[in-house]
């Protein structure tokens, strides 16, 4: 029992971090039908920068909104600066599907040896706000720490402001219909351009808020958030790409199952566990957990 | 107060789609532009909207020219496009796509009542108000791309074939609504139909299009009476 709920809140907490690296990739996915790939790089570079902060000011939460302030401005210079040109100028033949992913594995390329140059490759740590000695139970321990908890309070928040903005607001109505339907939009009046870079700076700041959500119970260096991408997309695939319901479902599903598999299996077998979960969804269910006509609802 | 569209012309790639095409629509009149499938008449409005560049050529509404400004400004000067094939957002409630089309007003209250004048004229909607728009019938999705584009309160409304798939009896409804919106509201309307004789009966005008140029243009009544017309469009 002990095991069974350590195992269900250390699920939630992973969970909720990739849910919001899941989100962030699918708000850019269903307005522009990219993949950024340069999520991860963001992510690191709006994280190192916070690090920055910590250091100087010892204050993780002023580091934070940091955080999230330069991956909204970075995720939007990225869209208006490097994708908006690049579609510009590429507009026909098959280099249309390929060309705006190879650009973002290209800009990570670029944003991981930026970060190594700057800072350098050893391991640098962010302390966590609160303990990340887990609470006891009885004489157990539990791996469960105040800062487990945070995790899930903060994404929580994040959460709830994001769907209160993409519901209850005419900005989160612009946004929503300049993804579904760019040109209806247009002609409804609303400067599609202008909003889809909007929609990739909220998908930088969820990033941003993932990236340093994630640092404090491991290292930084210019590669270590992109495991987190990698779960990222796993989650986003499950959750059926478009919606960001789907996001938070396949987060939190993927978060549990790799937390459930490493503690009752074996915890060499978290990176297979993803793969397992994103083959099967693809094979039997390609259009994700959350799907159907609903998926594209929030 | 008028639209003028004169020496228009528009290329798809190496091919012109439209070739010196001038007409006038005088205020508050309905002009019916006819023509069979890749006549132009899509082309036409799109260019008109913005939507697509034109090559040549110019289109005043007023004293505004509708070829210098991207098409979400257009609609902030009165002119309104309803796209071929029920234009509303399916993932997107009907009062949402409803308030998409005043959202750039940002006034609230003006917003509310105007949702109200265009319940008034498709009560239908006021009933399916919480629905999602991919619930509607065709029919109704296309009162609704109407009653998305009447909330920005034009003048100038563009429809691109709104009686296209749709069943007999709620074809006819859609035309008297056209005619409601002329005669009550005062609307200039280009509706561009394939349904040659039902936009004829309703419009003051008519301009018949083939391969991208005008080959009759005139009263809507002179047209019906035209023999070449009738052989070509009308079919009788």
């Amino acid at each position: 029992m002990y095991k069974f709920i350590s195992s269900l809140l250390i699920g939630l907490s992973l969970g909720a971090i990739y849910s919001l690296m899941s989100i962030s990739l699918v708000l850019v996915w269903r307005s522009t039908r990219v993949v950024n790939f340069a999520q991860a790089g963001q992510a690191i570079v709006s994280t190192y920068i916070a690090y920055e902060v910590v250091n100087r000011t010892g204050s993780f939460w002023l580091a934070f909104f940091v955080a999230i302030l330069a991956g909204a401005l970075l995720c939007a210079i990225v869209d208006r600066y490097f994708m908006r040109p690049l579609f510009k100028r590429v507009t026909s033949g098959p280099i249309v599907a390929i060309a705006p992913v190879v650009a973002t594995l290209g800009l990570l390329g670029v944003l991981r040896a930026v970060v190594g140059f700057v800072w350098g490759v050893e391991l640098k740590p962010i302390a966590a706000p609160v303990s990340l000695d887990g609470y006891s139970l009885g004489s157990e321990v539990l791996p469960f720490a105040p800062y487990n908890a945070l995790v899930i309070v903060v994404v929580a928040v994040v959460l709830i402001a994001l769907s209160l903005l993409f519901q209850k607001t005419n900005l989160g109505l612009s946004l929503r219909a300049s993804a579904y339907s760019p040109e209806i939009a247009r002609l409804s009046g609303i400067r599609v351009n202008e909003i889809r870079t909007l929609g990739w700076a909220i998908a930088g700041a969820a990033g941003a808020i993932a990236g340093i959500l994630a640092t404090p119970t491991s290292y930084l260096s210019p590669n270590s958030l992109d495991i987190l991408l990698v779960f990222g997309f796993a989650a986003a695939v499950i959750g059926g790409l478009e919606s960001m319901v789907g996001a938070v479902v396949g987060g939190l599903v993927l978060g549990l199952g790799v937390t459930f598999v490493s503690n009752y299996v074996s915890t060499s077998l978290i990176f297979p566990t993803a793969f397992v979960f994103l083959i099967v969804i693809l094979l039997v269910r390609p259009s994700g957990i959350v799907s159907g006509k609903r998926s594209r609802r929030a | 107060m008028s639209l003028v569209v004169s020496n228009l012309s528009v290329d798809h790639g190496a091919i012109r789609a439209i070739s010196g095409v001038s007409f006038t629509v005088e205020s508050g009149e309905i002009a019916a532009v006819i023509g069979s499938n890749g006549a132009g008449k899509t082309t036409l409005l799109r260019t008109l909207s913005g939507l697509k560049s034109a090559s040549h050529g110019s289109a005043q509404w007023n004293n505004h020219d509708l070829f210098s400004v991207k098409p979400e400004f257009n609609v902030r000067h009165g002119i309104a496009h309803v796209g071929e094939g029920k234009s509303v957002i399916a993932e997107l409630s009907v009062e949402e796509n409803l308030h998409l089309g005043a959202i750039w007003r940002k006034n609230k209250k003006e917003m509310k009542s105007t949702q109200l004048d265009v319940i008034e004229l498709f009560p239908i909607l006021g009933e399916r108000i919480k629905q999602r728009a991919d619930t509607l019938s065709g029919g109704e999705r296309q009162m609704l791309a109407i009653g998305r584009a009447l909330m920005a309160k034009p003048q100038l409304l563009l429809l691109d074939e709104p009686s296209l798939g749709l069943a007999p009896l709620v074809i006819e409804q859609i035309f008297q609504t056209i005619k409601s919106l002329r005669d009550q509201m005062a609307l200039t309307v280009v509706l561009v139909e394939q349904n040659a004789l039902g936009a004829l009966e309703i419009a003051d005008t008519g301009i018949a299009l083939n391969l991208g140029k005008v080959v009759v243009a005139g009263s809507a009544q002179s047209l019906l009476n035209d023999p070449a017309v009738r052989a070509a469009y009308l079919g009788y």
